[in-house]
């Protein structure tokens, strides 16, 4: 909710930090998503070179872990330092 | 082979530098030092690590040997959940910091209304989920224990020493938990001993890890790819987890990271800097990324090297072991104790902190009624109740150690776990984020949730026939086929711990909702309701004391009571300075109150600082009645702005017709001197001739009659132009005054005319040429027509004055208005100056200032009689010349029948 007073439109760097808090908040909808693709996976009933091996599958889960940490430090350093005190759109 | 006496030594000498570490950092603390290490985002994301406990440090392996790679679904919820920061973990550390929160239940009975039903809840089933984990850890440093022994030389006896190492870690950290948590009473100041020694043990615990997935992987299997080989080969090789499993876990794990009070202490309420969190949105996940990642490799390398039988849950210590890596196993050793005990004294601390202020304290002051000001001291009790609580925590978890033996496998405790604490999401989440959640919704969710847990998973797990028979088991609860504890509402086939955490949280969340909804919540839940859901817009507080009833000196003394004297004075000074008052009391405003009660909220927590408050108060700090007061004083707040914009809006049309009025008086004022001394002109022309031609006649010997004939004629004239000149005065005047007494008649508006047109062109000497229409004038006239005849007489007479054209021509116009005759007299000359329109009517006004003939009262005359007759006379616009109406009303213009 806006609170009045709050401009509607940004400047350029004002603007590009919402983005990041924006990238923050889909993150963790994008690790989830990612995390949840080993629910395709065949588990009963394949046949015996057709189930994923569990070296490809802990690659998997780990890199999905990797680049997480890495996106979210990354996200975390462009948001820089956040003012002790905003409101849930970062503004002041 | 280590003997386990080194061991004991080792770990005695470790446990004596946590306490020195623990020391040392308290010490800083108090003197405001290192608050560059103390308050670091390191040492926050480090103190997260208990999430790891002595279940994850040696559990995980096992869990990996039994099914592969479903242990990760623990990290992956809480990684998720702190990537996600901005979402829940902002608003949670937001509120916690605003509020003082000291706790889940704290948080939980805060936002319904400070309800203290809700926080004993809370805390009973906080308590009833985490003592099992608690008694696990004591479990896992024991077990750990009779591995080295077994290893050793087999002396060590599971039953009896066991049992005696148990005692001793328990006291062991009762003992570290009472000297480094209770040290200050408010939690708002950190725990720094305990939170240093926690992050310490954080380090030492992944090194431990990393040390053994180390020698495993380059030491064992020989490097990564013949890892990954001998992974794909051994009997985890293929990916065959349930996929219901995979998701049901990774949303368990990822609640019970927000819901354990062991993180939630850590979390929110040691949280120094909401900043921290932005470090540990990807330093935590990286952390607990490494704890796991060697996880898969142990287990496999273990289940091929270890002889079949062995335990899995230990293979961190007993693959060194079997190696005859002494020095590794000690390392593992001490990072699995230190993962039991962190978690133990963490937990214990949060455990205690709601225990005292949610449920000794509220008994404590229930007891002594009116209490808090009277003698003793509620500092010591609080402190005390925090110790003992305390000690019956870790007591009790000692106690369900012995009871269970120690024989389950670590994992199951530690998802009960996880599911029983779980059941608080939705009371958490529904209050921070929806503002509509009640408190008899949260009490009545989490009870559904609650007992759904106890039945589908607490109580099947101690196995078919203990608690719950084994008819419960085939054919449901009192035979009710749809109540069977693992297949409820007649759905078999769903895994057991899937099955009940889906129930259990689906259930809880509808009637919390359902309830929610169809309840109404109290004026202090709503407050509070407002507060948490909109923390980012505005960090007011609740108002809510009421003000005069309230005595300063006596919650001087209960502050002292609580805080201690110091930091009571301190804190009463400040607020009497800002008040700009001199001394210790400050005026018990309900701003000071408020803040008052959030100070005290730190150290009892807030259900019993507005209990403790509301002794002094009076009873309930907010009633209807308050919040209708505080509506009202807004609503007549804004009704007097909008009233005063009126007044203002009132004020400037006022001075508008103020400024108006004084050019209309300016103007009148200078017309006054124009006359005056246009009167007396008038006055003295015709004195002065009479007095010389009176003065010639006397003195002038010898005057011709013809002369003295033509003097008195001018003596004559004067005279009577003197005497037309008071007539209309004193005419004016008496129509002025009122007392005028009309002679009403009967006639026809035309012969008026005649006569007045007939009777000015007579008078005067200028030529114009009168315009009528003689039909239209057929009008009957009951009124007083000499009056009239006078005010059309007048009206002529000024235009053929004052009428500049060179052939001037008069128009008389007769018109039926409504149920109004209107008479128009309309020449053809100039009109009047738009200036002096609003004054022309004025008494002495004269219209061409230039022209010396009349005194300026025809039109103010004319004025008064029709305002007498009930009628009036306007200046007409938009003629093309200067027009007149004259308006006679209905009941004295009758038409011609």
């Amino acid at each position: 909710m806006a609170k009045p007073g709050t401009p509607l439109f940004l400047e350029r760097d004002g603007y590009r930090r919402r983005r990041m808090m924006d990238a923050i908040r889909l993150l963790v909808i994008l690790g989830a998503g990612l995390w949840m693709i080993p629910l395709l996976w065949p588990t009963q009933g394949v046949a015996d070179g057709q189930a994923v091996p569990t070296s490809k599958a802990l690659l998997y889960v780990f890199g999905v872990w990797w680049a997480l940490i890495a996106i979210s430090a990354y996200l975390a350093r462009r948001l820089g330092r956040i003012p002790a005190q905003t409101d849930d759109t970062g503004a002041l | 082979m280590a003997s386990l006496n080194a061991l004991i030594a080792v770990c005695l000498a470790y446990v004596f530098l946590l306490f020195c570490v623990a020391f040392l950092a308290e010490r800083a603390g108090m003197k405001g030092q290192m608050g560059w290490l103390l308050r670091s985002p390191l040492v926050y994301t480090l103190s997260l690590s208990i999430y790891c406990t002595g279940w994850t440090f040696y559990g995980a392996v096992g869990y990996a040997a039994r099914s592969g790679l479903e242990y990760v679904t623990i990290y992956l919820g809480p990684s998720l959940v702190i990537v996600g920061w901005w979402w829940v973990l902002r608003r949670l550390v937001r509120i916690g910091r605003s509020h003082k929160v000291t706790s889940i239940a704290d948080l939980i009975s805060s936002r319904y209304g400070k309800s203290n039903a809700l926080a004993i809840v809370v805390t009973i089933m906080a308590v009833i989920g985490v003592t099992p984990y608690i008694a696990l850890q004591l479990q896992s440093v024991t077990s750990s224990l009779a591995i080295f022994a077994a290893a050793d030389d087999g002396t060590f006896s599971q039953s009896t020493d066991a049992s005696a190492a148990g005692f001793w870690i328990a006291v062991g950290l009762a003992l570290f938990t009472v000297l480094f948590g209770t040290r200050n009473l408010n939690v708002n100041e950190r725990h720094h001993g305990v939170v240093i020694a926690v992050a310490v043990e954080a380090v030492v615990k992944l090194i431990a890890l990393m040390a053994v997935g180390a020698f495993v992987v380059w030491g064992i299997a020989g490097g990564v790819s013949d890892t990954l080989e001998r992974i794909d080969a051994s009997a985890l090789g293929t990916w065959q987890i349930d996929g219901s499993r995979w998701a049901g876990l990774t949303f368990l794990s990822a609640a019970a990271f927000l819901c354990l009070p062991r993180m939630f202490q850590v979390m929110v309420v040691e949280n120094d800097d909401e900043r921290h969190l932005q470090i540990a949105s990807w330093a935590f996940p990286l952390y607990l990324m490494l704890m796991s990642l060697f996880v898969v490799p142990i287990a496999v390398i273990g289940l091929d090297l270890l002889p079949a039988g062995s335990n899995p849950d230990f293979f961190v210590l007993s693959l060194p072991l079997s190696q005859g890596r002494e020095g590794l196993a000690t390392l593992s050793f001490l990072g699995g104790f230190s993962s039991a005990t962190s978690m133990v004294i963490v937990a214990t601390l949060a455990l205690s902190t709601m225990v005292s202020n949610h449920v000794v304290m509220p008994i404590f002051l229930y007891l002594r009624q009116g209490g808090a000001t009277q003698s003793g001291d509620v500092r010591n009790v609080v402190l005390l109740s925090r110790r003992l609580s305390i000690l019956g925590i870790i007591g009790l978890g000692y106690v369900y150690y012995q009871a269970s033996g120690g024989s389950s496998a670590l994992a199951a405790i530690g998802l009960i776990s996880f599911a029983g604490v779980a059941q608080f999401l939705p009371a958490m989440l529904g209050g921070i984020f929806w503002r509509g959640a009640t408190r008899v919704g949260a009490l009545v969710g989490l009870g559904v949730g609650f007992s759904l847990w106890v039945f589908t998973m607490l109580l099947p797990s101690f196995g078919p026939g203990v608690v719950l028979s084994v008819d419960t088991f085939q054919n449901g609860f009192l035979g009710i086929g749809w109540l069977r504890p693992q297949a409820l509402f007649g759905i078999p086939g769903i895994d057991p711990t899937v099955h009940a955490v889906f129930w259990s949280l689906l259930l809880n969340a509808a009637s919390f909702a359902c309830v929610s909804l169809v309840t109404f919540p109290h004026p202090l839940e709503r407050l509070q309701g407002a507060q948490f859901v909109n923390v980012f817009q505005h960090s007011a507080q609740t108002r809510g004391w009421q003000v005069s009833v309230a005595e300063s000196e006596d919650l001087m003394i209960m502050t002292q009571r609580i805080l201690g004297a110091r930091e009571a004075q301190l804190l009463f000074q400040r607020e009497a300075t800002m008040q700009g008052r001199r001394g210790y009391l400050p005026e018990p405003t309900p701003d000071f109150l408020q803040r008052l009660e959030r100070e005290l909220a730190g150290s009892v927590g807030a259900a019993t600082a507005h209990a403790m408050i509301g002794q002094i108060v009076g009873g309930t700090s907010v009633s209807v009645q308050d919040l209708l007061a505080v509506a009202d004083e807004s609503a007549q707040m804004l009704e007097y702005s909008s009233q005063l914009e009126a007044k203002s809006r009132e004020l400037s049309q006022t001075a508008a017709q103020l400024r108006q009025a004084n050019d209309k008086l300016t103007r009148l004022s200078h017309q006054k001197d124009a006359f005056l001394s246009q009167i007396s002109h008038e006055l003295r022309t015709p004195m002065t001739s009479i007095r010389a031609f009176s003065e010639i006649m006397r003195d002038t010997e010898g005057l011709e009659d013809r002369e003295k004939a033509k003097y008195a004629n001018i003596i004559h004239v004067e005279a009577i132009r003197l005497t037309r000149l008071l007539d209309d005065l004193l005419d004016l005047s008496v129509l002025e005054n009122g007392q005028v007494t009309l002679n009403v008649q009967s006639g026809e508006l035309s012969d008026l005319l005649d006569r007045a047109v007939a009777t000015a062109q007579a008078s005067e000497s200028r030529e114009i040429e009168v315009q009528r229409e003689a039909l239209r004038e057929n009008v009957q006239l009951h009124t007083d027509l000499d009056r009239l005849g006078q005010v059309f007489i007048n009206l002529i007479t000024n235009a053929q004055k004052y009428c500049r054209a060179e052939k001037p021509v008069l128009r008389i116009e007769v018109s039926q208005l409504g149920k109004a005759v209107a008479v128009d007299f309309i020449d053809n000359g100039f009109g009047v100056p738009h200036a002096s329109r609003d004054v022309m009517f004025e008494k002495f006004s004269r219209v061409g200032a230039e022209d010396g003939k009349g005194a300026g009262l025809g039109l103010a005359i004319c004025r008064e009689i029709m305002t007498r007759l009930g009628g009036d006379v306007t200046y007409l616009d938009g003629t093309g010349g200067t027009g007149f109406r004259v308006l006679l009303p209905q009941s004295q213009a009758l038409a011609a029948q």
